[in-house]
């Protein structure tokens, strides 16, 4: 008998969204606001289930899989979700529930992880593809979510764009893929697979397309003006929901479908990866707009997600999960005072931030930690998420990588710095005055805080990870 | 919980009490009540360190060891021995001495003071580690306070400067990452687990290319903070910017830094890495230490004299490590020691001085010794003990530099030697132009007169200081006695 409950995680996710469509029927006009917080209740309990443990396996003959790392990949998502829910409460309440929208932005964005679910599930390239769709086109929706602004649109389209684009891109790799292995089933491909010149460029085709959605140099140049046009809910979720799950897809398909390409991929992820890193932290350095900079910032840190995979071992995915997983936090922490400010007071420029430990230390403490995580300084989490990154790579001796992506934690120094000199060295008279924020942001801000201090210096968790990862290749 | 891990847990604690203070006495309160446990602790380690020592013999006393990171095989690996207990020792003073110095310190006091106990939390950690990871750990934490100490509470070109203090530091801190982790992915050379423990891996024989090949990331890594030249330039700009307290902590100890891992890290571990380089190194260092005089008799403003001064006793301190010989190590240490102590206690003057005149320009003032003469009496102690007078703590360190440093005799290290031995001339043009350009001759300024001399906090501050360094001077031997005992497993190691 098939055991349905190994998608327990997807079929909760569908019933939360279809709960949303009833809701949006049945609930008066006047009375839509309190779906916010119905929905995130609903999400919050979503999330906590996760927890319980669930079995490893297949479904419909191998289309669907699941073991401890995927669940455990998903539960990370998850609470990524409810962090970025919390912090966009407030935005939700004031600026989108004039115009009735509100069921739809959470049956839009649980749609999109449900992609995501399924997307880091699949057995097939098939699934695959299904779930980069669903996760991709709510997307869409969501990022012109606020209808009346330019940007937004302009945003949208150009997300559109890029996405058709990329998944055509892949598409026409997973032919080639296809016609090489004689199978889209994952195992078959493993089995099957030879070197070949066909399989290559399927390889590379695939990278490319999947690299659009992770926003590797050279196909990032949607993502900072997405990132700006965006909501910033929706930024942070694109910046560290999206961008996380196509980084486990992308090593779960290279380590598991393409072993026999290793050598050659691993070339193609070291190229990447120090271009990646350059392009991510020169751009930045130059930005005003703090959702651009945070924009830059995040194509940066995927560069140094590759380091892991080009371990191209179990060291590899058990440091890429952790990473992820501590970006996560250290991104929504970032993100979240970046909401904060925004929907209190719609600045969203660095140089607003002057002073801002005078009047609201609260949240400029929080930055500043968030920051400091993402830039690596110890004893935040984002320190030991890069520095077995580094270890993950220097096993395989690419010392010249690791050297490469120390002077980038230099250069990304600096700029994680500007704020953060903005914020506690200058004094200004028109300091964005100080404000209390609500108790759902504050909720997200306090999760997200926690989780840099503690992950990092609770090494239980990565030991966790690390047995996760055992066994899987 | 053991004695060595309370000095990094006290900080802490000080720093938890601190968020709840309401005004600048309760956190100065604070503060000088956690680092005067701390202060404590250090005078009875030096006395726990004999007792222990009598009864065991090993390289490391004191030591316990958890894991961490199973997977990578990280430990919280602490020990001490006689080198890390002076140190400890010299960090406790120095520190306590500068919260008294900033007693009066008026723009946000709660969080310079936090900023200041993690800053010592970092160091402390670094001194009594024996695991690379958890070292480094340490080291970072211990710089990045640096960043918001001067550019907050500094004064000039503050953002400037600590940003570049910071970058600098950062990015050597970068280059230590890839040394370290080269040694720990080579710590299996003879077929070991995987290590990150120094007292482990020194008992591998690294094979010799991958030596060549980290020694000096690892050594340059440490040396910036060491002030090598020509990675130096950061701190006569981060000196002259930073607030009192925060440029006595960072002469004083963080610079140390710098010598203690390059001899307990880069020079250990590595040895043949250390004598296929110690030729370039060496060079470097010389260069320092008489760009570092030179440059600092060129100067007018009294802490860049200071923090030259420091780049040219800082680069003797790299060049006796290189010597590799018991009696030039003794004298790095002691040097370091009498260095930090020293340096401390000269821009503690400096501070007060500044603070009564608003200027740190030597050539404008005069005839200080006339109105502020017990400020300016410490003043021309410790340039006396900065030019290597008898008695005073730097002529005993300089000695035995000089004395290891001669016992080469093939041309190069002698002609090396002969020219770190003439840049004493030059300390003492610097120091004594100083010492009559500003504390002798006329008082150049009416408003000189109604100056106040030191207050009750600054004498503590200055006392604590003074000190060691007349009392290094005085009796010596115990202390090179505890340093040759503790030096003799490591230079063995290295030759």
């Amino acid at each position: 008998m098939t055991n349905f409950l190994l998608m327990r995680n997807e079929i909760i996710l569908l019933v939360l969204i279809l709960a949303m469509l009833i809701l949006e029927v049945t609930t008066k006009p006047q009375h839509k606001k309190g779906l916010i917080n119905v929905a995130i209740g609903l999400f919050l309990l979503h999330t906590i289930l996760g927890f319980f443990p669930n079995e490893a396996g297949e479904l419909f003959g191998g289309s669907f899989r699941t073991n401890g790392l995927i669940h455990f990949f998903k539960n990370v998502l998850n609470v990524g979700v409810l962090i970025i829910l919390l912090q966009s409460a407030d935005w939700l309440r004031d600026k989108v529930a004039v115009y009735n929208k509100i069921p739809e932005f959470f049956m839009l964005l649980f749609s999109s992880l449900l992609g995501m679910n399924y997307m880091i599930s699949s057995g097939d390239f098939l699934m695959f593809y299904i779930g980069l769709e669903l996760s991709t086109l709510p997307l869409v929706a969501l990022v012109a979510y606020n209808s009346f602004s330019e940007k937004a649109t302009e945003a949208a389209i150009k997300l559109i764009l890029s996405a058709a684009l990329a998944s055509a891109v892949s598409l026409f790799g997973i032919s080639m893929l296809y016609a090489t292995g004689g199978s889209i089933f994952f195992e078959e491909i493993a089995t099957n697979l030879q070197t070949s010149n066909l399989a290559i460029l399927g390889m590379v085709f695939f990278f490319s397309g999947v690299a659009f959605k992770i926003s590797l140099a050279p196909f990032h140049f949607w993502t900072a003006d997405v990132y700006e046009g965006a909501p910033i809910g929706i930024t942070s979720y694109l910046s560290v929901i999206s961008k996380g799950a196509a980084v486990f897809v992308l090593m779960s398909i290279l380590f598991t479908v393409l072993p026999a390409l290793t050598e050659v991929w691993k070339n193609v992820v070291y190229v990447v990866a120090i271009a990646t890193m350059f392009v991510g932290n020169l751009f930045a350095l130059r930005q005003q707009n703090m959702k651009r900079f945070l924009a830059y910032s995040s194509i940066a840190q995927a560069g140094f997600m590759l380091m892991g995979i080009i371990n191209a071992e179990e060291l590899g995915i058990a440091t890429v999960v952790f990473f992820l997983l501590v970006y996560v936090f250290s991104n929504l922490g970032a993100f979240g005072v970046v909401q904060a400010i925004s929907s209190e007071t719609g600045k969203e420029n660095m140089d607003d931030y002057t002073g801002l430990y005078r009047t609201n230390p609260k949240l400029a403490l929080t930055l500043l930690l968030a920051l400091f995580s993402l830039a690596g300084i110890p004893p935040l989490a984002g320190f030991f998420g890069k520095f077995f990154l580094y270890a993950a790579a220097a096993s395989k001796g690419y010392y010249l990588l690791v050297f490469l992506a120390v002077v980038n934690v230099t250069i990304s120094l600096y700029y994680y710095l500007l704020p953060v000199r903005a914020m506690f060295l200058r004094k200004s008279e028109d300091a964005i005055p100080y404000f209390k924020n609500k108790v759902m942001m504050r909720a997200g801000l306090v999760l997200a805080v926690a989780g840099i201090l503690v992950l990092g210096l609770y090494s239980p968790l990565y030991n966790y990870i690390v047995e996760l990862s055992a066994g899987i290749l | 919980m053991d004695i060595l891990t309370l000095f990094v847990v006290v900080p802490v604690l000080t720093a938890i009490a601190l968020l709840f203070t309401k005004d600048l006495k309760q956190a100065r309160m604070t503060t000088m009540i956690g680092m005067l446990i701390e202060f404590g602790m250090a005078i009875n380690l030096i006395f726990a360190y004999f007792k222990e020592r009598a009864v065991n013999t090993d390289i490391m006393v004191f030591r316990q060891d958890m894991m961490w990171f199973e997977s990578f095989n990280i430990h919280y690996a602490i020990g001490v021995d006689g080198i890390s207990v002076l140190m400890i020792v010299l960090t406790a003073t120095v520190v306590l001495a500068g919260v008294f110095i900033s007693w009066m310190i008026d723009d946000m006091p709660k969080e310079f003071f936090i900023t200041l106990v993690i800053l010592a939390a970092g160091v402390y950690g670094f001194f009594i580690s024996l695991d690379l990871f958890t070292m480094f750990v340490f080291y970072e934490i211990a710089v990045i306070p640096m960043y918001l100490l001067i550019g907050i509470w500094g004064s000039g070109p503050r953002e400037y400067a600590a940003m570049k203090l910071t970058l600098m530091l950062m990015g050597a801190s970068a280059l230590l990452l890839v040394g370290i982790l080269g040694i720990y992915y080579n710590s299996t050379a003879d077929g070991g687990a995987l290590t990150f423990n120094i007292l482990e891996i020194s008992q591998v024989n690294i094979p010799f290319e991958a030596q060549k090949l980290f020694f000096p990331l690892t050594f340059i890594g440490f040396a910036v903070i060491g002030a090598l030249f020509p990675f130096h330039t950061w701190s006569p700009d981060g000196h002259a910017s930073a607030p009192t307290a925060v440029s006595m902590l960072h002469a004083g100890v963080l610079m140390k830094l710098g010598g203690y891992g390059i001899f307990r890290v880069a020079m250990y571990l590595l040895p043949e890495g250390t004598n296929y380089w110690s030729t370039f190194f060496i060079v470097l260092s010389v260069i320092g230490v008489i760009y570092g005089a030179l440059a600092a008799i060129k100067q007018t403003d009294l802490k860049y004299i200071n923090a030259y001064s420091s780049v040219s006793h800082l680069g003797m301190v790299i060049f006796a490590l290189l010597m590799l010989n018991k009696t030039a190590w003794t004298g790095a240490i002691l040097q370091s020691l009498s260095h930090g102590f020293m340096t401390a206690l000269f821009f503690a003057l400096i501070g007060m001085i500044y603070g009564r005149t608003h200027t740190r320009d030597a050539t404008k003032m005069g005839g200080m010794l006339k109105v502020i003469p017990f400020i300016s009496l410490i003043y021309v102690v410790a340039g006396l003990a900065s030019l290597g007078l008898p008695g005073m703590s730097g002529f005993v360190a300089e000695m035995n530099i000089f004395a290891g440093a001669f016992q080469h005799t093939d041309t190069f290290h002698r002609v090396m030697s002969i020219l770190v031995v003439s840049a004493i001339v030059v300390t003492a043009v610097y120091i004594l132009r100083v010492v009559g350009m500003m504390l002798m001759g006329p008082v150049t300024n009416e408003e000189y007169h109604s100056l106040k001399d030191a207050t009750w906090f600054e004498r503590v501050g200055i006392y604590m200081l003074l000190i060691p360094v007349v009392g290094i001077g005085v009796a010596p031997l115990w202390l090179s006695n505890m340093i040759l005992d503790s030096i003799k497993p490591f230079i063995e190691g290295v030759l």
